[in-house]
């Protein structure tokens, strides 16, 4: 029981932060003034579902809470209330506001309520003061049998209502916020204790219900009930009889069992995470299940007496099992997989938010939410995308009149774009703003001492600068934002996912972000070569071809860098052997193979000794039980048990260029100290 | 048989008066002990892949069941001579806490020795060695049967913050 009701905690929590971003998404796309009818009821369905689940569990003040809420919504369902900038706004709080009780419920801290509160009041001040119609006319207005003073109502329920979940205290705390409230108990069902069964019901009740309520009122109450009960509505003929209070013992337990519940789910839930996944991924998965099945049990029957006769099948057996195998592998892959919009629903309402705080008028444009990548990245991407857009809404679009005097629309816009490229995942945040100030940029480096005061950088070098740590571009641009993270830290975080992120700025034009991530992070398809003695795993997305090496294609860059001359690129040679003080097979370049490889945009030759075969490869993290090195992005276990290192295209390009440099003693074969420069 | 026995139920109840058990191991003549609790398993040595850029005395990586565990020479890692690994040279897996996670490694010895029982108190603090094994890496000497047995902290000494500063020496 208590394992049950954790359970549907969690389903509870779940499906309350879905109601609320249908709330938000809702209230966001409200129009003021002319408000969408179909909208305010989805906004009053989320809340109202809200209000009767936490019900469900004991979560009295998100109840009470949702209730106000509800009443509000109520009035602009009915059209008795204007839409206003000020209502939404207050709505939009209460929605953060219970998004916070909930996590602090789902956590089991303790609740900071004067928010809450706070807020609580200044609804009931909207609903009292400032509303065309108040609350409870609006409702009157609905209900045909207002001169109704008070029901009497007999409340039969058979003994298993309890077992489906059902708290008749419950249905009478709502009752009581209809009107004035009188219930007698009547225990004539009672049992003698050794005959009772302590999970049913064996109370009755009648109830007096004083006020101005509709039958319909009384009759949604017990909606839910209705058929594990009888029940009886009579209107009152005469003034109720007083009798005594709401009976206190059911009401009590009850109220005891929650507040366990409320303890266990502190302890319990609070990492459990879980993805809803759609049916058809569902089947789709048990489809392939069934096939792998089917393949097991014919490649048994191969098995059983086999002969060289039957090697065809074993063969076909084994094709077909790969296939399914692979397929399976994809299936799962994809359960992980959720759209882009899990984390561009959060965007219009932080736009909005900061657009007033900062004085401007922004419009944010999403396309391509339905992009799917996997959860771990989805998770991770969040916070640089927050920081981006932020920088966007802060430094980027400048003020309205600004704007004007620039010959722009007063309307700046900030696109938020994502789609599939290839096997990656490229989302680009752009705004039609101010543009980056190269020379203010290249100044600002030049100060702290990051770029030599003769050397001169192209504007895409420029550019990059302000990923360089310590570089905030709050110091170049203004001082209003200044917190969070900076922009090397929203690099770090996308080269942990292994992606990358560029920048294009346009003085006067705007600014565009692009970053490239992988799909996923778990698999990979993975090139395998061959150097010296041992073997290591490049990325297949970042090998551009691979070509055996024609010794008069090679050249010398000022006396030490190798480059292979390719369809008018050079491309700068990493002897791999060197890198990993490995021997290569040959000492002649022309016996060996180059791997063209592409990172960050840098092209790259590897020089290997053999390319072995092509496979997936599951990553395994050496940060786990190691840590991260330069140069690889983890370690796969091969079919034979040995693992093998993948290796990371760009941090071997790096560290060629920076090792080279400095030779140490890693490298004591390194012949030439050279220095790679991709200025292509 | 009895004798050991009955030793592993005194460390048991031992263990809350003040005695700790330790798995000894050979190097290069000397005795050394680890933390028997943080011992997860003995293993022959097998060949490990190499990882580029890290220091001399990270063997590499194996696999150890699916998890991708370090190795270290602890040889190596004590600036001792080389010798060729042998039938008893094997790899002890331990548990390292360190910075609030917990990480497998895999220390490649000469040889496993035994399991004693030593009261802390029985714990000498580390005279200063001067050069070779860093002090800070041992956790306390102690006598046993008259042989000195050099206790060691593996948190220290397979600490990643250690294994980084000396990566960075390096490079």
């Amino acid at each position: 029981m208590a394992l049950d009701l954790d359970q549907f905690k969690q389903t509870f929590f779940e499906e309350s932060a879905e109601g609320l971003d249908i709330m938000e998404d809702g209230l966001l796309n409200l129009q003021p003034g002319s408000p969408d009818i179909d909208l305010v009821n989805d906004i009053f369905r989320a809340a109202h579902s809200m209000k009767g689940a936490a019900g469900n569990f004991g979560f009295n003040h998100v109840v009470d809470f949702t209730h106000a809420l509800e009443t509000l919504l109520d009035e602009m369902r009915a059209g008795s209330r204007n839409v206003t900038e000020d209502t939404v706004s207050l709505l939009l709080q209460s929605v953060d506001c219970l998004r916070e009780m909930l996590s602090v419920l789902q956590e089991g801290t303790d609740p900071d309520e004067s928010r809450s509160v706070e807020l609580l009041q200044q609804i009931h001040a909207l609903l009292e003061n400032s509303g065309d119609t108040p609350a409870t006319e609006a409702v009157a207005a609905e209900v045909p049998a207002a001169e109704v003073t008070g029901w009497k109502i007999l409340f039969v329920p058979n003994p298993d209502l309890l077992r489906t979940g059902n708290d008749p205290a419950r249905l009478f705390r709502v009752l009581k916020d209809l009107g004035t409230l009188t219930v007698q108990v009547s225990t004539e069902q009672l049992p003698s204790l050794d005959q009772l069964v302590p999970e049913d019901c064996y109370l009755s009740w009648s109830l007096t219900l004083l006020g101005n309520v509709a039958e319909e009122q009384i009759r949604e109450v017990f909606e839910w009930v209705e058929d594990d009960c009888e029940i009886e509505i009579s209107p009152l003929e005469s003034a109720a009889p007083v009798q005594s209070e709401v009976s206190e013992q059911p009401q009590r337990s009850g109220t005891d069992r929650r507040t366990g519940g409320d303890r266990r789910e502190s302890g319990g839930s609070k990492e459990a995470t879980s993805i809803r996944v759609g049916t058809d991924k569902i089947d789709s998965l048990v489809n392939m299940v069934g096939e792998l099945v089917i393949t097991q049990s014919m490649l048994s029957q191969v098995g059983r007496g086999f002969d060289m006769d039957r090697l065809d099948a074993l063969q076909n057996g084994l094709v077909q099992l790969e296939r399914n195998s692979r397929e399976l592998q994809d299936a799962v892959m994809r359960i992980r997989m959720l759209p882009i919009n899990m984390v561009f629903s959060r965007f219009p309402r932080l736009v909005r938010d900061m657009s007033q705080t900062l004085g401007k008028d922004i419009e944010l444009v999403v396309s391509g939410e339905q992009t799917e990548l996997d959860k771990t990245v989805l998770e991770k991407i969040g916070d640089p995308l927050v920081h981006l857009v932020r920088n966007s809404l802060d430094h980027g679009i400048e003020a309205p009149d600004d704007r004007i005097e620039s010959g722009k629309p007063p309307r700046g816009t900030i696109r938020l774009q994502a789609a599939h490229e290839g096997g990656k995942i490229v989302i680009q945040i752009s705004d039609d703003g101010a543009g980056l100030p190269v020379n203010k940029i290249l100044a600002k480096a030049r100060e702290r001492g990051l770029v030599e005061p003769d050397q001169t950088l192209s504007k895409e070098e420029v550019l990059d600068l302000i990923f360089q740590p310590g570089f905030s571009t709050a110091d170049v641009v203004t001082d209003v934002s200044g917190r969070g993270v900076g922009m090397d830290v929203v690099r770090r975080n996308i080269k942990a996912l292994s992606g990358m992120i560029d920048v294009e700025s346009e003085e006067g034009v705007g600014t565009t972000f692009t970053i490239r991530l992988p799909l996923t992070v778990a698999i990979m398809d993975g090139q395998l070569v061959r150097v010296g003695t041992e073997t290591y795993v490049l990325p297949l997305v970042s090998i551009v071809e691979s070509i055996q090496i024609e010794n008069q294609r090679l050249n010398v860059i000022a006396s030490s860098q190798q480059v292979y001359t390719l369809r008018n690129e050079y491309i700068p040679i990493v002897r791999l052997h060197d890198l990993f003080g490995q021997k290569p097979d040959s000492n002649d370049l022309d016996k060996q193979l180059l791997v063209v490889v592409e990172g960050e945009g840098k092209k790259a030759g590897l020089v290997v000794d053999e390319l072995l075969a092509q496979q997936q490869v599951v990553i395994k993290s050496l940060e786990t039980n190691y840590m991260a090195i330069e140069g690889l992005s983890g370690a796969t276990i091969l079919g034979d048990g040995t693992v093998a290192v993948i290796l990371d295209v760009t941090g071997i390009v790096h560290l060629s260029s920076s090792d080279l440099g400095a030779p140490t003693d890693l490298q004591p074969t390194d012949p030439q100290p050279t220095d790679l420069d991709h200025a292509a | 048989m009895n004798q050991e026995q009955s030793a592993v139920t005194e460390s048991i109840i031992g263990n809350s008066d003040g005695t700790s058990q330790y798995l000894t191991f050979m190097l290069n003549d000397e005795e050394y002990g680890f933390d028997i609790l943080r011992v997860q398993e003995i293993k022959g040595w097998d060949s490990a892949t190499p990882i580029p850029n890290t220091p001399e005395y990270i063997k590499g990586v194996i696999n150890l069941r699916g998890t991708i565990v370090p190795i270290i020479d602890l040889r190596k890692r004590f600036v001792l001579e080389e010798i060729p690994y042998g039938t008893t040279t094997v790899v002890i897996v331990v548990r390292v806490e360190a910075e609030d996670r917990e990480r497998i490694m895999g220390v490649v010895v000469d040889a496993v020795s035994d399991v004693y029982n030593i009261a802390d108190a029985e714990q000498k603090p580390p005279p200063d060695f001067g050069g070779g094994v860093s002090v800070e890496f041992v956790k306390g000497l102690s006598t046993v049967d008259e042989k000195l047995v050099i206790l060691l902290d593996i948190d220290r000494l397979l600490n990643a913050e250690e294994l980084k500063a000396v990566d960075a020496a390096t490079n």
